[in-house]
């Protein structure tokens, strides 16, 4: 584990994309296959199974140590990290070595044997002591790693694009190759690693997705280049960005957070049967109701289920809104220019017939104001903006700057009054950056109703952070509440109405704007504006 | 009976008619050591050890009104007897012993117990009542031996040749004893900031064994300084001074840098934890050994030391103080 460790250590302290590629290359030089797929999924994110949880951690620490448990949370609330905690209280406690031992564990073997051995254990004495003795063999800096693996919460400086980047570099095999193998269900082993990094072509496991194309937000620079013949204009909606996977009489729908949903959405899956064989589309997965389409909260009661009731298809009806073709008759298409995959995407949504499968409508527009006249009027179409799509690109892998724009409407805000603190995790523990933000109810009474961290930058973080420090009128363990003054403008995309919410309402993506100093606490919006706002939004409802 | 108190001007001693590091002007200012947060500017006499005197004249005046002492020398304050007892924290540092009658207090200013090649050891004087600083009073903060530390800092330093190498460390204390840390490991010229100069010569006078030191202007506009090693105080981080420096990799030596939260926020690519404070167990160790009854507590994280002291049956109160506790004192 010693490479592992200095790898982590090496893209850990520097800020350098070139710096992290040669760390990772001169990695992936000489570690064994098995270990190249653990890291493989370690610093891209895909393993999310937990052996044993922070929690179960921090217990069998207790327990072994007979720690107040008080200080223990203490050293968490400064550090923000539970693995790295131990790390440093087991330095302290001297349940640690100096220096590095001479022997070492592969990466495999901790992931494949002493992990899972430790995880089986029953009896929570012996289990506390194991994880004591394993300490004991490593440094602090190594304990750290190991409990990072033990808890699964792996998270480091690093891109999924740099990792591709050096396997690339490393094995020759072009990038988007390398980005595609990676997509869909992974496995662990020396197999699975051929597959990544072969030079030959691998016959891709036929379930998978292509990588998603995404788009960047339109700004000014945009704008100067704009040609409204060369380009391609579409709603932009707020729902699922799915593909769907019609290949040898199987059918697959995955987001694009390469999760399966197949089986989410029974009645599009029995939809896209009628497919031609080597079929993928791109698009949005939608609640289509009474004509309209409803606002993401709608969508969200559709999510997370593997089986769907009968009431949840009637209520929640989902639909489809395609918007581009990247395989078609069994030929990846995606280097052939928009123009042409929207013609084929035409030729094959044409041949589904159903109201529940739209074509996403191009619209014409002369003149940049028409541009901006029509974004402002996204909401009435039920969108949250426009997709500004180059006719002559191709569908390329990622965010890659120029083919794909997003222009949004502007967000919905509210005026907020600071009533909870937390400090934050990663480089934000010791700092109070996590924020519940209140709105007034009827009787005067200040409701919470958001939770934001970020839109601040580092100086009116540091400042807000001593005026909390000064101002607390209560601890709940990590959580300050504060004196009700300070109002910061929250930006959201979307507003619902919620039962588990005690202000009976729910927001999307909630961040901070700005730091009202001009406003003062009773200036800040209520609830009863809220709901103006929530009526406002949800006009169907 | 209380021989210090707590006043809106600093730590005051009734029956002896002093102050120790007063943040304001009074008459009688006994100082525990030469950082800015407690060697403040303005009292009519100033009382610190011989030690400290050439860095308390280089920061307020040539023509300060003091007075200095050896270690261990008692000397009649008021109705009180006082010595200056080494704090271990930077060259000249003490703690302040207070005798009267039969009562002993220890005011020990800021203090550690981790070796350092640049300063006196810290030395444990019994007493009734210890007045102790908390900056880490976490047990998270346990440190490395200072040689550990400046391996890890040499290694940094040495696998890149290819560019200058900025440390960036606060001018007074720390920057010394990296220079004198690292004088056991190697024997290069190390580059400082002009800001660092003026008290590194101090210390190089007082006997302190450090590695030779140059300006970076004693080398033309062309030279690269690749390979070379360069320390600076953190102001000069992201200024104009920096720009000399082609593609430099930079690092930052400071307790705080233990935890990666932190190192990351700060925008340094690399963290030395080194510090010339007391982390968690010499805190504990040090209150131990005094034997005192009573202990209060100035400045840093003293609600976790009073609760774990309390835990452990001793008496501990809090003295509200201007002592910087955020940052280590530049």
């Amino acid at each position: 584990m010693k490479d592992f460790v200095k790898l982590f250590d090496e893209i850990d302290s520097t800020t350098s994309t070139n710096e992290k590629v040669e760390a990772l290359k001169d990695y992936f030089k000489h570690a064994t296959p098995t270990d190249s797929m653990w890291t493989l999924l370690l610093l891209t994110g895909r393993l999310s199974k937990r052996t044993i949880t922070s929690r179960s951690l921090s217990r069998m620490f207790l327990t072994q140590t007979h720690y107040p448990e008080w200080l223990l949370e203490e050293c968490w609330d400064h550090v923000g990290d539970t693995a790295e905690t131990l790390s440093l209280l087991a330095h302290s406690l001297n349940l640690c070595r100096e220096t590095s031992s001479q022997t070492d564990t592969s990466l495999t073997a901790w992931m494949e044997e002493k992990i899972p051995n430790l995880a089986r254990i029953k009896d929570e004495e012996k289990q506390s002591q194991s994880l004591i003795n394993l300490w004991k063999k490593l440094t602090a800096q190594e304990i750290f790693i190991l409990n990072k693996l033990i808890t699964g919460a792996f998270r480091v400086g690093v891109s999924e694009k740099l990792v591709i980047r050096a396997l690339s570099e490393v094995y020759g095999v072009p990038t988007d190759q390398i980005a595609h193998r990676l997509s869909g269900n992974l496995d662990t082993g020396e197999q699975a690693f051929e597959r990544v990094v072969s030079q030959e072509a691998v016959a891709a496991n036929f379930s998978q997705p292509y990588p998603f194309c995404l788009a960047h937000p339109w700004n000014e620079r945009s704008e100067k280049n704009f040609d409204p013949k060369e380009w391609c204009i579409e709603w932009k909606y707020d729902g699922i960005r799915a593909q769907v996977i019609r290949r040898e009489s199987h059918t697959w729908i995955w987001s694009r957070g390469e999760e399966d949903i197949t089986e989410t959405f029974p009645e599009l899956t029995e939809i896209f049967t009628h497919l031609p064989e080597g079929t993928v589309i791109d698009g949005e997965i939608l609640v289509f109701r009474n004509q309209r389409i409803s606002s993401f909260q709608a969508l969200q009661k559709r999510l997370g289920r593997k089986k769907v009731s009968e009431q949840i298809l009637k209520d929640y009806p989902a639909g489809f809104m395609a918007y581009d073709c990247l395989e078609f008759n069994s030929r990846d298409i995606r280097q052939e220019t928009l123009k042409e995959r929207r013609k084929k995407l035409e030729k094959t949504v044409t041949k589904i017939h159903d109201s529940k499968v739209l074509l996403s409508p191009t619209i014409d527009v002369d003149t940049l104001e028409e541009l901006n006249e029509l974004r402002m009027k996204a909401r009435e179409r039920d969108a949250e903006g426009l997709m500004i799509k180059w006719w002559a690109g191709v569908y390329s892998v990622g965010r890659k700057t120029g083919n794909w724009w997003k222009y949004k409407v502007d967000p919905l805000t509210l005026d907020a009054v600071l009533l909870y603190a937390q400090s934050g995790t990663g480089r934000r523990s010791n700092l109070y950056t996590d924020y519940t933000f209140a709105l007034w109810n009827e009787k005067k009474e200040l409701i919470p109703f958001a939770k934001a961290y970020s839109g601040l930058d580092q100086s009116e973080i540091d400042e807000l952070d001593a005026w909390i420090r000064r101002h607390t009128k209560e601890k709940f363990g990590p959580v300050r509440s504060v004196q009700a003054e300070h109002v910061f403008e929250i930006g959201f995309e979307g507003i619902g109405s919620s039962a588990r919410h005690k202000s009976g309402i729910a927001v999307r993506f909630p961040r901070i704007l700005r730091w009202r100093k001009d406003k003062k606490a009773e200036d800040a919006d209520t609830l009863q504006s809220a709901q103006e706002l929530l009526r406002a939004v949800n006009r169907e409802e | 009976m209380d021989l210090i108190r707590a006043t809106n001007e600093g730590l005051y001693c009734p029956v002896g008619d002093f102050y120790i590091d007063p943040w304001r002007p009074v008459a009688n200012a006994i100082i525990t050591h030469a950082h800015a947060d407690h060697a403040h500017w303005g009292s009519r006499q100033y009382y610190s050890s011989a030690k400290c005197a050439p860095l308390l004249q280089l920061r307020l005046g040539e023509d300060l009104p003091l007075q200095t002492y050896l270690p261990s020398e008692k000397f009649p304050m008021g109705k009180t007897w006082v010595s200056f007892h080494p704090a271990g924290h930077i060259l000249g540092s003490s703690q302040v012993r207070i005798e009267y009658g039969s009562h002993v207090w220890v005011a020990s200013g800021d203090y550690k117990r981790t070796p350092d090649p640049s300063c006196d050891p810290f030395e444990v004087v019994p007493c009734d009542t210890f007045i102790s600083e908390a900056t880490f009073a976490l047990p998270v903060y346990q440190w490395d031996r200072g040689e550990v530390t400046a391996k890890k800092i040499l290694e940094w330093w040495q696998q890149d040749q290819e560019r200058p190498s900025l440390l960036f460390c606060y001018a007074l204390g720390k920057a010394q004893r990296i220079l004198a840390e690292l004088a056991r490991l190697t024997d290069r010229t190390i580059y400082i900031h002009g800001a660092l100069e003026a008290i590194t010569n101090i210390y190089r006078h007082a006997g302190v064994k450090m590695l030779p030191t140059a300006s970076i202007f004693d080398h033309d506009k062309g030279y690269s300084f690749k390979g070379d090693l360069i320390l600076a105080p953190p102001s000069a981080h992201r200024s104009p001074w920096m720009k000399r420096f082609k593609e430099p990799q930079t690092a930052f030596a400071s307790g705080w840098m233990l935890v990666r939260g932190t190192r990351r926020r700060k925008g340094y690519e690399k963290g030395f934890a080194l510090s010339d404070h007391a982390d968690w167990n010499e805190l504990n160790q040090t209150i131990q050994e005094t034997q005192a009854q009573t202990i209060f507590l100035t400045h840093g994280r003293t609600d976790v030391l009073q609760r774990y002291l309390t835990e452990q049956g001793k008496t501990v109160r809090l003295f509200q103080t201007e002592y910087d506790a955020h940052e280590e004192a530049s």
